[in-house]
């Protein structure tokens, strides 16, 4: 084996009319590893996968699956590669086992081969039961294994999951995370799309935070929150009109690589960045003090992908956000110069 | 997890495993047949229905210049009916696939990327056989005869398959390029119902206004049921009409049956391939 990597792209644009669905985008996949693409709906993350899948044309940049260029050698690449998109790629009317024989047999197994591969993944997705039933009496989250399924026949040795879990429960939520966690210890490469910095979190080993089809972060789940400074600090005073005094009082505390302290004037709340360190409390209060400025509320708390998201682009990952419920959004102050 | 040998079929030249490919996939249309038999409605109880409301309730007023039978003309254009407007459901059943993702699927598998097409219209082209039987069936039930020989009725069924195979493409096309299943199903009903019943298949030219006459006697329904009608041996007024489709009916079948076939057939494998930008 070597230190190949399974998914390499550089420079991927890719444009609608008008609308830019990738900017630019870079990416290395390490072999065997999980890897998540974060980020909002619209910012690029399908269109990448589709890209890296063969299923589209880059308007320019390149990309290689285990080096293969998925324009020029794209035969090649599908021999390697399974997907499973947002929805499940299934045909309805046939039962589950005979859409995974289907598939099996477009994956160039012989027939029994097919057979065989497909009572395996139906034991191994725990499908077995609802085998001989046709697959629009599945449940959402049937379809997503069985669609899974269907996607590993031919043993990929790349695996792209295009937002596996939205619209899943938590029970089957928790079951697509399970067998995601298998498929890796198996040696299978995954790439991951998803809008819950949760699941990133808890799936991939590596992450890259896309928003408007650029990757505008990137590294271990790890690395990412110590960037925003590894810990939030979150306050709430006791009149509004401290909101600038604290403010300015908390920027010697922030992280060096964020800039932003969030408040939320109606709620007198204030959310910063900080650098782990002992004792950060009590210099804040002090710090606070100082500076005249009342404080009714304070808390640390480590920093999470949401607040990773929110520092790098000023806006929550997650769709359909609500707005503060006073209707006025929070405003970001930016730091003085230093 | 047990492990299996994973036998791997590249060996194949490109030609087989497009077969190969082509036939899995017709399967998986057969199939869906045989789980839902309703699905056929379109090539069985439609067309028997049509039948025998054009012989009972229209035929008795409809005159045949020349003379005949009118039950022994219907048929020939019930024929041409029934195999052309399965193509909206051509198109259906392509909307839906992409709809579902199942052919971002398939382009994402190392198979022959002509399959999936080409796939489907063999399907419709065997349903298609089911509805010549049937349509054969209701008419002999009816009075309608085949008063020539055995090869020109052969001959009649392959032009009129071969006819119905051209509207598949068309619909395939249709497919591409609609958005839902409904919409499909919708421009399908807009475009083929004129297509039918502006032509010969259940009245004769002759007695619509002079404008619409031409439109009828070259549309190309009115050219196939003039060719089965010619070659079963039934009523066929269209042989007084001074055209050239009139005149030469197989000739005109066949030319429109390939002209379609080397236009929709190309323009849909582009249309497959284009999606993928």
């Amino acid at each position: 084996m070597s230190d190949e990597p399974a998914v390499e792209a550089e420079g991927l644009v890719k444009r609608y009319g008008k609308t830019t669905a990738l900017a630019g985008l870079d990416l290395s996949v390490p072999a065997g590893t999980v890897y998540g693409l974060l980020g909002p709906n619209g910012a690029g993350k399908t269109t990448a996968v589709r890209i890296l899948a063969t299923l589209l044309r880059p308007d320019s940049g390149r990309a290689r699956i285990f080096g293969r260029d998925v324009v020029t050698e794209a035969a090649a690449v599908r021999r390697t590669i399974g997907l499973t998109g947002q929805y499940a790629a299934l045909d309805e009317y046939l039962t589950g086992r005979s859409n995974l024989i289907m598939i099996g047999q477009l994956s160039r197994l012989t027939m029994d081969a097919a057979k065989r591969r497909a009572d395996e993944l139906l034991e191994q997705f725990d499908l077995t039961a609802a085998a001989s039933r046709a697959v629009k009496t599945y449940s959402g989250g049937m379809r997503r294994r069985l669609d899974l399924a269907a996607s590993l026949i031919g043993r990929p040795r790349v695996l792209f999951l295009d937002e596996p879990t939205t619209g899943l429960d938590p029970s089957a939520r928790a079951l697509m995370w399970e067998i995601v966690r298998q498929l890796v210890a198996d040696g299978t490469t995954l790439l991951l799309t998803t809008q819950y910095l949760d699941e990133a979190d808890q799936l991939a080993s590596r992450i890259a935070v896309i928003d408007d089809g650029k990757a505008i972060a990137e590294g271990t789940p790890a690395e990412l929150k110590a960037s925003v400074g590894g810990q939030r600090l979150l306050i709430t005073l006791a009149t509004e009109s401290d909101l600038e005094a604290a403010a300015a009082a908390l920027v010697p505390f922030t992280a060096q690589s964020t800039k932003s302290i969030i408040a939320n004037g109606p709620a007198r709340l204030i959310e910063a960045p900080v650098i782990a360190s002992d004792g950060l409390a009590t210099e804040v209060i002090r710090a606070l003090d100082a500076a005249g400025v009342k404080v009714s509320d304070i808390a640390v708390r480590s920093a999470s992908l949401d607040d990773v998201f929110l520092t790098l682009t000023g806006h929550k990952a997650e769709a359909d956000d609500p707005a503060p419920e006073t209707g006025q959004p929070s405003q970001t102050v930016k730091e003085p110069v230093a | 997890m047990t492990a299996i040998t994973v036998t791997d079929l590249t060996d194949r030249t490109p030609f087989t495993q497009f077969l190969g490919d082509v036939w899995v996939l017709t399967k998986r249309s057969l199939a869906r047949i045989r789980r839902e038999p309703e699905t056929l409605s379109d090539v069985t109880i439609q067309p028997v229905m049509f039948v025998l409301m054009f012989a009972y309730v229209f035929g008795g007023a409809i005159g045949i210049p020349g003379g005949g039978n009118y039950h022994a003309y219907l048929i020939s254009g019930m024929l041409g009916m029934t195999l052309a407007q399965t193509a909206p459901g051509t198109a259906v059943a392509i909307v839906s696939d992409m709809e579902t993702g199942l052919i971002d699927r398939f382009r994402s598998l190392p198979m022959a990327r002509a399959a999936v097409l080409t796939a489907r219209t063999i399907a419709d082209l065997l349903t298609q056989v089911i509805g010549g039987v049937v349509i054969a069936g209701v008419g002999l039930a009816i009075g309608w005869r085949i008063d020539n020989g055995v090869g020109d009725a052969i001959e009649a069924f392959a032009l009129a398959l071969l006819f119905g195979y051209a509207f598949t493409w068309a619909g395939v096309c249709l497919g591409m390029v609609l958005r839902s299943p409904e919409a499909a199903q919708q421009t399908g009903f807009v475009i083929f119902l004129p297509l039918t019943f502006i032509s010969s298949a259940f009245v004769p030219t002759q007695g619509m206004p002079g404008w619409l006459q031409p439109v009828a006697e070259w549309n190309p329904m009115s050219s196939l049921a003039a060719a089965c009608r010619q070659l079963f041996g039934n009523p066929n007024p269209a042989s007084a009409v001074h055209v050239w489709p009139a005149q030469h009916p197989e000739l005109a079948v066949l030319c429109w049956s390939v002209g379609m076939l080397a236009v929709f057939a190309p323009l849909a494998v582009r249309l497959y391939q284009k999606k993928a930008n």
